[in-house]
């Protein structure tokens, strides 16, 4: 076959985030330009690469590798013929190979290595890139040694809680029953993270791979991906490859020929923060009212149905296949203290260059946001930025040089969260995002304990109390007080952690709660 | 979206039936009344309660507690906009300011004509891409009020429009 034969192979994301921007008109347009020409093209849509601000982002792989082309709108394509991208030809578009991009350049993937490199609902492209290696490597393996592999790697809960995840299979392969389960939480609810999202739309593959090796390693035959309401895409995208991960024998009776049985659900939520509550998550996956659980018994003991069950982030499953190839050393060698392995970050709010940046912990917060992320958007100074959604600290520039690892975090009264950073320029007013917080928990609220679901409601009027100037020392002292309650009080993070974006706004951003008074906005 | 079926006892007799085996099968029930309906009549509660062995009040209190979950039909077309902390950011807020001043519309309402629900949502994984918003279910991103206000009215946003050329 001669070379104009061969149909150039052009990649137009799918992911969500690209689809927002316009990526299926330009993939549309790309259609109709090549069929006016009569040169082979074969469209792939993969996943993002994460560098948002180019979305749609347009690759034609050449005879020098993947050349980039964004942010492409339709209209743009007739002159990207014209410059002979097919070629990797010059355009005021193209950013030159994809790989040699200076933001992907600096990053390590791991859990996210073939994230927008292939297409993610094909197998054998999966296969191409290192799939299925993991669990070939956990079949051969006694179940024992898969839970040491990933106790030895460090990895820790990717969720927010951090709770090392090797020590949670321990448990289940410990406990004895003769239904175990393993349920991704796959409910990223916090505002200012995508990354499972990504991740599930851009290599679903490697989630449920990594879910078939828990389940091998720990004894589970069931798995359930319980995923929020608010990604279609990534439900689309997840149904569709567990078809075809069930075609291909990495679902189903004989996981890969070995005898073990592996099956997997999607279920969605249907719009509840409190589901990414595990133990919330389990009581809505049992059809119930999303009611958080006391915890002992743990639901590594009695989780879903009263049986044990792994629950675990879905970037927390995604980064045991990797480990299984690499070793567990190899993993635990990135990072810094007990913060080991990778975590993919997530640059969002009032960024320039928002998007997806997976390193090694031990970066500075600074160089995420100015080097990677280039400062805010609207141009203007950067006044805070939230960390670990919306029960994560609002951080002034003055924090921005401590290191991304989660007892750095902690040290600053902060928390790392899911990492997400959302930044804000100097037009946000703390004091309504201090309400904000108390807000969302009123609404979000399971409704089980009381300093959640009272406290919540109290603080909203307390904070309005102190914007409106009505005995202002007297209400920040009562809303410390308040914060104390909940923050000891309650049952589950969502009423334990509201005071953190509270306090945290209080204490960096003080001149906002002392503004000349004004009425309280009906709302 | 937006093409519902009207609200048929037998129809969601079939499936209720053809889910209830499922582990846990209220809310994969739920979301197929919903996905055939437009809502969750009132009227399946007793059919969801006889064939999984709840009582009523279990099936109501699950319903109840979602706010994906309606009880009367959404105008023929939704626009979930998002008001969570990335958005808010980038100015979501204003949008909800412009759609009250420029359109008379409220938030977590159907208009009168039952032609569009405009709700809150918290999150739709489009952070560094907002404000953003779900128009029956297809993601958009880099909101403004021009672009809401195309929406609102009905017509696609022009896609062209909504690339911002960020330098590097």
């Amino acid at each position: 076959m001669s070379d104009k034969a061969k149909p150039v192979r052009i990649y137009v994301p799918i992911d969500a985030a690209a689809l927002s921007v316009g990526a299926e008109a330009v993939a549309t347009a790309i259609r109709r330009a090549v069929e006016q020409r009569g040169r082979p093209v074969e469209i792939i849509r993969n996943g993002s690469r994460g560098m948002l601000w180019l979305e749609p982002l347009v690759e034609v792989e050449t005879s020098a590798g993947r050349v980039a082309y964004g942010p492409v709108s339709p209209a743009d394509v007739a002159g990207l013929f014209e410059a002979g991208f097919l070629e990797g030809g010059a355009h005021p578009l193209g950013h030159g190979p994809t790989e040699e991009l200076d933001w992907l350049k600096r990053q390590q993937r791991l859990t996210f290595a073939r994230v927008g490199l292939t297409d993610p609902l094909s197998v054998a492209d999966y296969r191409a890139h290192g799939g299925f290696k993991g669990l070939e490597q956990a079949l051969a393996m006694a179940p024992a040694d898969v839970v040491e592999r990933v106790r030895a790697s460090g990895l820790r809960g990717r969720g927010g809680a951090g709770f090392p995840t090797g020590i949670k299979w321990k448990t289940v392969l410990d406990a004895v029953a003769e239904q175990k389960y393993i349920v991704c939480n796959a409910d990223e609810g916090d505002s200012g993270t995508f990354a499972d999202r990504m991740l599930m739309e851009g290599d679903p593959f490697t989630l449920i791979e990594g879910m078939v090796i828990a389940g091998i390693a720990v004894g589970a035959t069931k798995g359930f991906i319980y995923l929020r309401s608010e990604y279609p895409h990534a439900h689309r995208a997840l149904n569709r490859a567990i078809a075809r991960a069930e075609h291909a024998g990495l679902l189903g009776a004989s996981v890969l020929g070995s005898g073990r049985a592996f099956q997997l659900e999607v279920r969605l939520g249907a719009g509840a923060y409190i589901c990414g509550e595990e133990t919330s998550l389990l009581e809505s996956l049992e059809g119930k009212r999303a009611i958080v659980r006391a915890k002992p018994p743990l639901p590594a003991l009695q989780g879903l149905f009263g049986k044990p069950t792994v629950v675990n982030n879905v970037l927390s499953l995604a980064s045991v296949p990797w480990i299984m190839v690499h070793g567990a050393k190899a993993y635990a060698d990135c990072g810094m203290g007990r913060s080991r392995g990778t975590m993919p970050v997530q640059l969002g709010g009032n960024i320039r260059r928002g998007g997806l940046v997976e390193l090694a912990f031990g970066i500075s917060l600074r160089t995420l946001i100015e080097d990677f992320g280039g400062g805010t958007r609207s141009g203007r100074p950067l006044k805070a930025v939230q960390i670990g959604g919306p029960l994560g600290a609002y951080l002034p520039d003055s924090l921005l040089d401590t290191p991304m690892d989660y007892e750095a975090l902690a040290g600053v009264q902060s928390m790392l969260g899911h990492a997400g950073m959302v930044v804000f320029d100097d037009t946000a007013d703390m004091a309504r995002q201090a309400k904000f917080a108390f807000a969302f928990c009123a609404k979000e609220s399971c409704g089980k304990c009381t300093p959640c679901r009272i406290g919540a409601v109290r603080g909203v009027e307390t904070v309005d109390r102190i914007i409106a100037g009505v005995e202002r020392d007297k209400n920040l002292a009562v809303l410390a007080d308040l914060n104390r309650l909940m923050t000891d009080a309650s049952l589950c993070a969502m009423g334990g952690l509201t005071p953190m974006p509270v306090m945290s706004a209080i204490r960096h951003f003080p001149e906002d709660f002392h503004r000349p008074a004004m009425a309280v906005a009906a709302e | 979206m937006g093409h519902y079926a009207a609200w048929d006892i037998e129809v969601a007799r079939a499936l209720i039936t053809r889910l209830s085996s499922l582990d846990g099968a209220v809310m994969p029930i739920l979301h197929a009344l919903q996905d055939e309906f437009g809502y969750v009549d009132r009227a399946a509660v007793p059919l969801i309660a006889d064939a999984l062995n709840l009582s009523r009040a279990e099936v109501q209190g699950t319903i109840s507690f979602y706010h994906d979950f309606r009880d009367e039909p959404a105008g023929r077309r939704v626009i979930k906009l998002c008001r969570a902390e990335a958005c808010q950011a980038v100015g979501c807020e204003n949008l909800v300011d412009h759609l009250r001043t420029r359109h008379g519309l409220a938030v977590d309402a159907t208009t009168a004509d039952g032609d569009l629900t405009i709700e809150t949502v918290y999150c739709l994984g489009n952070c560094a891409l907002g404000p953003a918003a779900l128009v029956d279910g297809e993601l958009v991103g880099r909101l403004d009020a021009q672009r809401l206000s195309a929406l609102c009215e009905g017509r696609a946003v022009e896609t062209a429009q909504i690339i911002e050329r960020v330098p590097a």
